[in-house]
């Protein structure tokens, strides 16, 4: 079976590395990576790829569809999505977030399993980033409580303990979050001082 | 009471306003609805968002229901639009090298005069000139091919796709020579420097209509008391916003970092009216340069979609008879005017009429008495009768 050319179109270099090995576990295939998006069109050209990954959610997508369209308005040459034959497929692509555009003339059968290996690694890329933001956000909170519990500490002579007994009790008597009422504490302090 | 919610997509322009101020002003709320709005990235990701259902309704270019219609791009199920959000807020903008040039022929960026712009642009453009679009059924895409119709540059252009917050990069690095798109994304490019103002959408076609609310012909069909609400809550944001004392603080509300993101002072420009055309900070005044309301602006007339079908018809060689027949049933006058007939909205007697035709606002028959329809001239002058197409 000849070799498919595939061009990923992904900024982040980690994620875009997830993707290549997804897919190279899918069968021998050239896969080509694109991290920048300015010139996509001309990049197109040059490769001429019979499959484009790229993210849903991708800024440049709206160029896929113009250059889908170039090819020839009525062969529907683009994104999985057209494809009828399989709505389950092209419903579970859209929903992990990669949108595949598809030469014309390209059969289903070898589409499905390039298509099966992104929508896998999509989820898990998209997984570690959910993880990743929830860990910053964390990390964030954390600092800011930290921060607001000095204030307490200076201001009112109490210790680490207390100052947090007392911000866990007014996010609790506000029905807000202990980070939330230390954000408020934080900035009035900027003001302040 | 406790609020019917659905989901919304829209892109970050200021145009997506109605939208933005149905939710937070409660016009949806007074309707019995809860908006839960999505920014999105693409119109390619709005366009699947809606198909699939993963949102209930859309702030969508005009012209992207018309060219579902007409079967162009994946296959979808059928597209509504139920109404007009928004005319106007474009401007065509050339780089700093071609605004050099028109400034060395003594072109005076009035931004007003599309004839003397494109003589201008045709008098110191010899070879190809690349344009930036933001999609290829776009409001622009029809705007930039009116603006050179009648003129040699119509041999010269090629239209291109370009992500709106990517125009300004493409100009300053050659990829686009102009491009034409709405605002926040123009005066972005005049920010960064990368080129110069050079006429506004509505000095084009003054009755551009630029983004609509579409839903699928399913959910209209199945859920008819929520559209009917869902275009209410729209209709009375949409009169909230052509209050020339709101625009400030709807300026104010759309930047916000949940919303466009962006400072309001840039949000403010074509909302205001007064936008800079260079980096130096020219200002042209340009009353009325976005419309959200006044002069019948949300009718979703038929003439309009069969007007915008021809032109895609064209520019894709496909039959234009077919394609005006099948965009006309995508805009649902029937449910407009069964929205806001209860309300005492005014409704024109007709749900078509020759485009084009009106310089000034004018009176014309309503259901009930008389109202006053804005102007929807060409600069060219060109009109278009669905019946006879004429232009």
């Amino acid at each position: 079976m000849t070799r498919l050319s595939i061009l990923i179109v992904e900024k982040d270099h980690d994620r875009a590395q997830k993707i290549v090995e997804g897919i190279a576990a899918a069968g021998p295939h050239d896969v080509t990576v694109l991290t920048e998006t300015g010139g996509l069109a001309r990049r197109i050209a040059e490769v001429s790829p019979d499959i484009v990954l790229i993210e849903v959610a991708d800024p440049s997508r709206d160029v896929l569809e113009d250059l889908a369209l170039a090819s020839g308005p009525l062969d529907r040459p683009v994104a999985m999505f057209v494809d009828h034959s399989d709505e389950h497929l092209t419903r579970a692509a859209i929903e992990a977030g990669v949108s595949a555009y598809v030469v014309d003339g390209l059969q289903p059968e070898r589409i499905k399993p390039i298509l099966d290996a992104a929508i896998a690694r999509f989820h898990m890329v998209s997984k570690m980033r959910a993880e990743l933001a929830a860990t910053k956000a964390a990390l964030e909170d954390r600092k800011i409580i930290d921060r607001a519990k000095a204030i307490l500490m200076k201001s009112k002579g109490i210790d680490e303990e207390a100052a947090y007994a007392l911000l866990r009790k007014t996010a609790m008597d506000r029905k807000l979050r202990v980070a939330e009422i230390a954000g408020q504490l934080v900035m009035a302090a900027g003001l302040l001082s | 009471m406790s609020l019917a919610c659905l989901r919304l997509g829209y892109l970050p322009l200021i145009d997506a306003a109605p939208l933005i101020v149905a939710e937070e002003l409660g016009f949806a709320a007074e309707e019995g609805l809860a908006l839960d709005l999505t920014r999105m990235a693409n119109w390619s990701q709005v366009r699947d968002m809606l198909a699939m259902g993963a949102i209930e309704a859309a702030h969508m270019l005009v012209p992207m229901p018309v060219a579902q219609r007409m079967g162009l791009g994946p296959a979808t199920p059928d597209f509504d639009l139920l109404m007009v959000l928004s005319q106007g807020g474009q401007a065509i903008a050339v780089s700093a090298a071609l605004a050099a040039r028109l400034r060395a022929v003594g072109h005076g960026f009035g931004f007003d005069d599309p004839a003397a712009a494109r003589d201008a642009l045709a008098a110191v453009v010899s070879g190809p000139l690349v344009v930036g679009v933001p999609f290829p059924f776009s409001t622009q895409a029809e705007l930039v091919r009116r603006f050179v119709a009648l003129s040699p540059l119509a041999a010269q252009i090629t239209i291109r796709t370009v992500p709106p917050p990517q125009m300004a990069a493409a100009l300053a690095s050659g990829e686009v020579d102009a491009f034409c798109v709405g605002e926040p994304w123009a005066s972005h490019a005049v920010e960064t420097a990368a080129g110069a103002l050079l006429v506004a959408g509505r000095a084009i076609w003054q009755a551009a209509p630029e983004k609509g609310l579409v839903v699928t012909h399913r959910f209209a069909e199945t859920r008819p008391e929520e559209t009917a609400r869902l275009i209410r809550a729209l209709w009375r944001a949409c009169r909230w916003l052509d209050g020339p004392e709101n625009r400030a603080t709807a300026a104010e509300i759309l930047a916000r970092a949940d919303y466009l993101n962006l400072p309001p002072e840039l949000c403010e420009r074509g909302l205001l009216g007064r936008l800079h055309i260079s980096a130096a900070g020219d200002i042209r005044p340009c009353p009325g340069f976005i419309r959200f309301h006044e002069g019948a602006a949300n009718f979703p007339w038929r003439s309009l979609a069969a007007l915008l079908a021809r032109g895609i018809a064209e520019a894709q060689g496909l039959d234009p008879v077919a394609a005006m027949a099948a965009a006309k049933a995508a805009f649902r006058t029937d449910l407009y005017r069964a929205a806001l007939r209860p309300m005492g909205a005014e409704l024109p007697a007709a749900s078509s009429r020759i485009e084009g035709a009106l310089r000034e606002a004018t009176p014309a028959r309503a259901e009930d008495g008389t109202m006053i329809l804005g102007p929807d001239a060409f600069f060219d002058g060109a009109t278009f009768d669905p019946d006879f197409q004429t232009c």
